[in-house]
Order: C-alpha cells, then sequence, then structure tokens
C-alpha cells in the first residue's frame, strides 16, 4: 500500500505527476520539494517575454495557490534534496528527512558554467535556467547595454532576440562551425543567421570565447580569433547537464541523466524519474529530451505506473522557439537524419526544413508555418 | 473581475473569477480546468487550449490571426465556428458571464 510519494523537484515534470496523482485518484501523501525561492512556474518564457518584461511574475505560476490546498499537495520551497537514503526510503534535507514509499526524481537540468579559469574574478556573467537568473538578467537588457551571448543554441538565439529588442548591441560567438550545430540542419541556420543579422546581431560562428578580463567596469573578451569585444555582460547558453548528482550518489543508474526503464522506474524499483534529468531508451538510444511536452508526457506516466498502470512511455517529441516575429515549431527528432529537404510555406518569409531517414520523415522545423507543423505532427503520429 | 463559465467536455460547468489581462488558457490552468492542456505555456505552438465561444461572443473578441487558424485547423477535437485558442484570448470585460465551452476530443 502506498502511503507517501515524495517528488524532488517542483518544475513541470514535478507538477505534472503531482497532479496526475490526484486526478488518478491516489489519496496519500504528495510532497513536492522546491530548491528555488518560488512556486511551481514555467520556464519556457523565461528567456522570452519574461526576459522582455511583457509578463509579471504572477503570470509565470501554472496554478494559483489554492490549488495546492485544495488537492492536497504538500510543497516546499528552499529545501534542496541533499541525499537520498535509499535503506530508510528518506529524502534528507537541511530541515530534516522526508519518509517515502516512492520517489520520484523530477530534478531537471542545470546550465553548463563557463570554467572557473576563464570566469573567475568576473562579475555580470548569467546564465538562464531560472526565474532568479531572469531577474538578474533582466535589467542588464537595456538600450546601449554591450551583451556578448556564448552559443548559438535557441536559448543563445532567444537571448540574443530579447537583448536587441531591448536595445541592447549584441554579439554572439559559437564555437562550432555554425549555430544550431548539434540540433538543426543548415537551412534552419542559415534561416536564423540571417533573422538575427537582420535584427543587427553580431553573429560569428566557429568562435569560441578565448577569455574574459575586468576592463573598469566593463569587461574585455578575447576570442579564440583573437580579436577583442568591450562588453558590460556576458551570458552564457552552452547547454545543459542533467542533475543527476543526488541519484548517481544513492547508487541509482546513471549515464548523465538518471536512467530509467520504458515505464520511468530507475534501478530502484521504489524510486522513479522524469523530465529533463531522465535518461529512457528511445531509437535504440539512450536518450535525454529538453522539453516542456516530454516532461508533462513524462511524469504523468510516471503517476500513473506508480499506482500500476505499467504503461510504456513512448514520447512525442515536440518543441518550439519565439524570436521578434518568427515562430519555430519543431515536430519529431532529428538524430541520426541522412538528408534534409527545404520548402516555402504559404505565407512569405514562412519555411518547413523536413528530415528523413532513408526516405522515411523523422522531423521537421517550421518557421512561421503553422500548418506544415500540425500536418507532419499528424504524419509522424505524435 | 469578469466571471466565466466553462462548460467541461463531460458537460458539467466550473465557474471561475478572472483577473483582467490573463489570458482564458492561463485562468483555465490555474483553476485545474479539465482539457485545457495548453503544453506550450500560451505560445499558440500546441492547439491543446482549444475552446468554443458561443455566437454572441466570438464577433466581439480580437480577430483570429493566420497562425491561430492554420492551427485550428488540427486540433484534436474538430474546429467548430466558434473554435479559439484560449491562450490568445485575453480577459476583460468583453467576457465577462461568458460561457465557454470546452470540446471533447474524438
Amino acid at each position: 500500500m502506498i502511503k507517501k510519494i515524495v517528488i524532488v523537484g517542483a518544475g513541470q515534470a514535478g507538477l505534472a505527476a503531482a497532479a496526475k496523482l490526484r486526478q488518478e485518484g491516489f489519496q496519500g501523501s504528495v510532497t513536492m520539494l522546491g530548491d528555488e525561492n518560488a512556486m511551481p512556474y514555467q520556464r519556457p518564457p523565461l528567456s522570452k517575454a519574461y526576459l522582455l518584461g511583457k509578463i509579471e511574475a504572477e503570470r509565470l505560476s501554472f496554478r494559483n495557490n489554492d490549488f495546492f490546498h485544495q488537492q492536497n499537495i504538500g510543497i516546499s520551497q528552499n529545501e534542496s534534496a541533499l541525499e537520498i537514503d535509499r535503506a530508510a526510503k528518506d529524502v534528507v534535507t537541511a530541515h530534516g528527512r522526508h519518509g517515502y514509499d516512492q520517489l520520484i526524481l523530477a530534478t531537471g537540468a542545470g546550465a553548463i558554467k563557463l570554467p572557473a579559469s576563464m570566469a573567475g574574478g568576473i562579475g555580470n556573467i548569467f546564465y538562464l535556467r531560472n526565474k532568479a537568473d531572469a531577474d538578474r538578467l533582466r535589467p542588464i537588457l537595456r538600450e546601449g547595454a554591450r551583451l556578448l551571448v556564448v552559443g548559438g543554441g535557441y536559448i543563445g538565439l532567444e537571448v540574443a532576440a530579447a537583448a536587441r529588442q531591448a536595445g541592447a548591441e549584441v554579439t554572439l560567438v559559437e564555437m562550432a562551425p555554425r549555430i544550431l550545430n548539434r540540433v538543426a540542419a543548415e537551412p534552419t541556420a542559415s534561416y536564423f543567421r540571417r533573422l538575427h543579422s537582420s535584427q543587427g546581431v553580431d553573429i560569428r560562428e566557429g568562435i569560441g570565447l578565448a577569455g574574459l578580463k575586468p576592463d573598469g567596469a566593463a569587461i574585455m573578451a578575447t576570442l579564440a580569433d583573437g580579436s577583442k569585444l568591450t562588453i558590460d555582460a556576458v551570458v552564457v547558453g552552452i547547454g545543459v547537464r542533467p542533475n543527476a548528482a543526488i541519484a548517481e550518489a544513492a547508487g541509482l543508474a546513471t549515464d548523465g541523466g538518471i536512467v530509467v526503464d520504458e515505464f520511468g522506474r530507475t534501478s530502484d524499483a521504489s524510486i522513479w524519474a522524469a523530465g529533463d534529468c531522465a535518461s529512457f531508451s528511445y531509437q535504440g538510444e539512450r536518450t535525454r529530451i529538453e522539453s516542456v511536452p516530454h516532461a508533462i508526457d513524462q511524469a504523468e506516466h510516471v503517476a500513473r505506473n506508480i499506482l500500476g498502470a505499467e504503461l510504456p512511455y513512448r514520447p512525442r517529441p515536440w518543441f518550439w522557439s519565439d524570436q521578434y516575429s518568427i515562430k519555430l515549431q519543431i515536430a519529431g527528432f532529428n538524430r541520426g537524419y541522412d538528408r534534409a529537404t527545404v520548402s516555402q510555406g504559404a505565407a512569405e518569409g514562412s519555411m518547413t526544413v523536413s528530415y528523413f531517414q532513408e526516405e522515411r520523415l523523422i522531423a521537421v522545423d517550421c518557421l512561421n508555418d503553422a500548418r506544415s507543423f500540425m500536418l507532419a505532427k499528424r504524419q509522424l503520429g505524435l | 473581475m469578469p466571471n466565466i463559465t466553462f462548460i467541461l467536455p463531460d458537460g458539467k460547468e466550473q465557474g471561475c473569477t478572472a483577473r483582467d489581462g490573463l489570458s482564458l488558457m492561463e485562468v483555465a490552468l490555474q483553476n485545474a480546468v479539465p482539457g485545457i492542456i495548453a503544453e506550450c505555456n500560451g505560445s499558440a505552438a500546441c492547439a491543446t487550449c482549444h475552446i468554443v465561444v458561443d455566437d454572441a461572443l466570438a464577433p466581439m473578441l480580437d480577430p483570429i490571426s493566420e497562425h491561430e487558424s492554420d492551427m485550428l485547423d488540427f486540433t484534436a477535437a474538430p474546429r467548430a465556428p466558434g473554435s479559439r485558442l484560449s491562450c490568445q484570448i485575453k480577459v476583460d470585460g468583453r467576457v465577462d458571464g461568458a460561457t465557454i465551452r470546452i470540446p471533447a476530443e474524438v
């Protein structure tokens, strides 16, 4: 009989699991442990509307506080899980121990930091992962501020777009040969390169950051090609690492992420994981997916499986990004594509890149092309 | 603050008080109204916050953008004449007293 379920992490996956447990009629205690000073909130707007000040903090919340009372979901803020005591079935925090019958790890992922040798002694280095990060960065993005964005992935590009819209001068450096190198084909990268260039972002590809030095109140950045830039702030978007340390220390199987089976169960039958932190088998490879729909879906599967559903999880990968007036919608997972084709959409400036593997469509990047996105989503069975 | 009644997919009604400036999707989520999933948090990217407004309210709302219209053509429940994405509708006096139907997926 399951009486106590503890959820480590109060993000999208943690909340989805808690809500689903109640929706499925679970009557025991549900306790969420969050390490931030906030009720569960949406992260995607942090690099978009929230960063631009278009929506206030209150609107980031998923649910009003009544929801947690009504659903009898315990939620603890500022309470980091320090250790999982698997023998005692306790999660240990600075405030004490939370006993569990079943434990869900929804610990998310954290931004990869610049090495200390580069960042040491430099103020105004920003990462963008949580609300506190966005709150620090927001006042920096103002007319005339000089900003260096390190990393040409989606977070870097979204921050560059927000910064330009706020009137900042933006240089973006990407160490790889081109932006979006790991996640998209060249036509999608070209589209965003043109878009950002037309908006005045100075994009430099194939050039890493070599060093940072204080320069009065500013920062002197040296790039790998020897060029120097005087800037006021650096935003680093060079990827994330799943928060798996607590699982690893507890002896659970990890491979970078927290290893789970098709039901979301870790190597300990009482412990489950979902969302950014979870590594699962997909298309024959260990996979982590960083996206809201995946976090919700996998967490809901875990909730139902804890209650005995034995429901295997099959991801329905899709993603989106907003930059300036361009909406990117991605359906599918383009890993292992051998061909990418480009088609123009009906509206001006709309474009779709289709990814194929052995003549089979596996993914699309749709730029201001909702119709192609929805069609492909249907075709891919997502 | 405007009052809104959601008619749920199973026919039951759920009344909510809505704060001006939020979207109808946010009102539904904050009140845990079933059937509004909103996977994309209001970016009009997912079409999982589909609602149907009545004939009286439909013409009073801001018009449907081409993007929203394209998304509505592919919602899980078929598009109806009053179909909208609730993330694209702002709460103000126009929706006070409105009855908003959440269509059932077929």
